[in-house]
């Protein structure tokens, strides 16, 4: 008597497991692809024939060989505009939540408002900004209604980061702080923070990230046009951004090389936030080797 | 901690000399107390938003209620706002069945790519598969959307044969692409944090990888998926810049898979900068984003509450 052969079942149950294995390999190899592939083709469309030129010329309407100068510009002004007004305000907020509120209801309705502002949905804040700087301002669609709308849009992402990488910091360190007779706010200053950093900094690179391809904000708030001049750092002047030209070129522009024009600015795009994911990730990656295992 | 002795620490300094001490001490104390403030008046200003985006746009959406009436709006499938007339159950509609499309084709394969992540691939293929996903992320809408114009309906125009190729179909792949990343990291998170005891109890009962994965893990993870389905969703039903350029843009309810149609959020977009401010049309458009806003809390309240019932269970 073989008391240890399979049963039947036994061995349709292991014929089954590997199947799934090689089945859920098989998946990830495909979603794999997918993206190796989604990049080949935005980069393989965008970059032969690429000069330099391209980033800094002025925008063509009717003949060809306009660039994406302006535009580009624009974009990272708008960028910067938005984090400098979201940065201190999104961190403020992440560090109460993390250090100062009390478990109470007034933090649990709090809670309630920075989980609801994030999933606001990206077209409301164009609407919201419209609302504000067109019609209560008056001031036409511009570069800074285009900046705090973004930053707006930006403020309850950062906001989580934030408390997550200071809730990430063990509280031997603030223990360690009180214990030597500090302040609150020195302790978050000189310990929390420093060591929070790394984190912060990689959840600011994804909010940057964000805001630098987005799109529907921007065509509401900041418009489809630009002054026409290459460092207009006027903020009244309207701000059609790399993203918003994409979307010009390919659904209004008459210009023959317009899906030229489209295909580049959208590698453009794609590389710039690559950039500077890759960028602001490199600290956390160096402090992690730092204190390496 | 031995490095520290030898720094002068403020506080022991501040004992030695008195006269000083006393100066430092209060602005100390005084930044400490203005920081306090400067960081509720933060997270006070983030509602202050929150306030101001529900205050703005349902104080012109409801304009819209004493010129249509509610009936009419949402029951009605006619949009002709050059007649006035103003029925958005069609666009309301499309909404919710894009979304459901969406979920249809992105969770099997996302939550696929978790468990796949999760439990079966080795330490280096998960740390491989986690950035690669990540970049996902960071492909701006608009780029998913030119993408899905320039690559996605050509094949579908060949695949199918008929029209444009443009409709639901073309914008759900395009969003279950978008989605993906949402759901696979947060149900990877949740498959995580299921406690290895169970895994090792169903092992010790004879079970096969597959049977510990659909039997144990998964339903213990349940609540954990679902909340990362639901962020998808919020993602997914506000995403604009991307359907607008796969959809279609008619103003008609998608009976099948490749009518031209129109969401909430593509149809705000396409005709918010052509209408008046104080006019009937520009109110319909923000009870719409309105409509939006509402879906959206609603759906955050359901993830609250589940994780809620997570930390009892």
């Amino acid at each position: 008597m073989d008391g240890f052969s399979r049963s039947r079942q036994t061995a349709r149950s292991i014929r089954r497991d590997k199947l799934a294995t090689y089945g859920f390999y098989g998946l990830g190899a495909l979603v794999m692809l997918l993206i190796f592939w989604l990049l080949f083709t935005i980069l393989s469309k965008g970059l032969p024939g690429f000069d330099f030129s391209f980033l800094i010329r002025q925008p063509e309407e009717i003949d060809t060989g306009g660039g994406i100068g302006p535009v580009l510009f624009n974009s990272f002004y708008i960028l910067l505009i938005s984090l400098v007004i979201s940065i201190p305000i999104g961190l403020g907020a992440g560090i109460y939540m993390a250090e100062y509120a009390p478990d109470n209801a007034f933090t649990g309705a709090l809670r309630i408002c920075v989980e609801s502002l994030s999933s606001v949905p990206s077209i409301v804040f164009g609407l919201l900004g419209l609302a504000i700087f067109t019609e209560y301002f008056g001031l036409g669609l511009t570069i800074l209604g285009g900046g705090v709308s973004l930053a707006l849009l930006n403020l309850p992402m950062l906001a989580r980061v934030t408390e997550e990488a200071v809730r990430a910091v063990p509280d031997e360190l603030r223990e360690a702080g009180y214990a030597l007779g500090l302040t609150k706010f020195y302790c978050i200053r000189k310990i929390v923070l420093p060591v929070a950093l790394p984190s912060i900094i990689t959840g600011i690179c994804l909010v940057a990230g964000r805001a630098f391809g987005e799109s529907a904000v921007i065509i509401l708030t900041a418009g489809l046009s630009t002054s026409g001049e290459m460092w207009d750092f006027n903020l009244f002047s309207p701000g059609e951004t790399l993203a918003v030209h994409l979307w010009y070129v390919q659904s209004e522009a008459i210009v023959e090389d317009a899906r030229q024009i489209a295909d580049k600015s959208a590698a453009v795009l794609v590389i710039v936030v690559l950039l500077i994911n890759l960028a602001f990730r490199a600290p956390l990656w160096w402090a992690k080797r730092g204190t390496g295992r | 901690m031995a490095q520290q002795s030898y720094e002068p620490n403020p506080v022991v300094q501040s004992i030695r000399t008195k006269a000083v001490s006393g100066r430092r001490h209060l602005r100390h104390l005084l930044a400490n107390t203005v920081a306090r403030y400067y960081f509720l008046f933060s997270i006070l200003a983030l509602c202050f938003v929150l306030a101001l985006v529900i205050l703005f746009i349902g104080k012109t959406a409801l304009l819209l209620f004493g010129q249509v009436t509610p009936a009419q709006f949402f029951l009605s499938f006619d949009w002709t706002p050059e007649e006035d007339r103003f029925g958005a159950a069609a666009f309301i509609l499309n909404t919710l069945s894009l979304t459901a499309l969406t979920l249809l084709i992105s969770v099997p394969v996302s939550v696929g790519m978790a468990v796949l992540t999760a439990e079966i691939a080795p330490a280096w293929l998960k740390r491989l598969i986690r950035p690669i996903l990540d970049l996902l992320v960071g492909i701006p809408s608009i780029v998913y959307g030119y993408l899905g114009l320039t690559v996605l309906l050509p094949l579908l125009r060949r695949a199918s044969g008929e029209g444009l190729g443009d409709g639901l179909l073309a914008a759900a792949l395009v969003l279950a692409l978008m989605v993906l990343p949402t759901i696979a990291r947060i149900s990877d998170d949740a498959i995580t944090a299921v406690p290895r005891k169970y895994r090792d109890a169903a092992y010790a009962l004879g079970s096969t990888r597959l049977q510990v994965i659909m039997r144990v893990v998964l339903p213990a993870a349940g609540r954990g998926i679902l909340t990362a389905v639901i962020l998808g969703m919020t993602r997914a039903i506000g995403e604009t810049m991307a359907v607008v350029m796969v959809i279609g843009n008619t103003p008609q309810l998608a009976k099948t898979l490749f009518t031209p149609a129109s969401v909430l959020t593509s149809n705000i977009v396409m005709q918010i900068s052509n209408v008046e401010f104080d006019s009937t049309w520009n109110y319909a458009l923000h009870m719409m984003a309105f409509l939006l806003l509402l879906i959206s809390f609603l759906l955050i309240l359901i993830v609250r509450f589940l994780g809620r019932k997570r930390r009892e269970g």
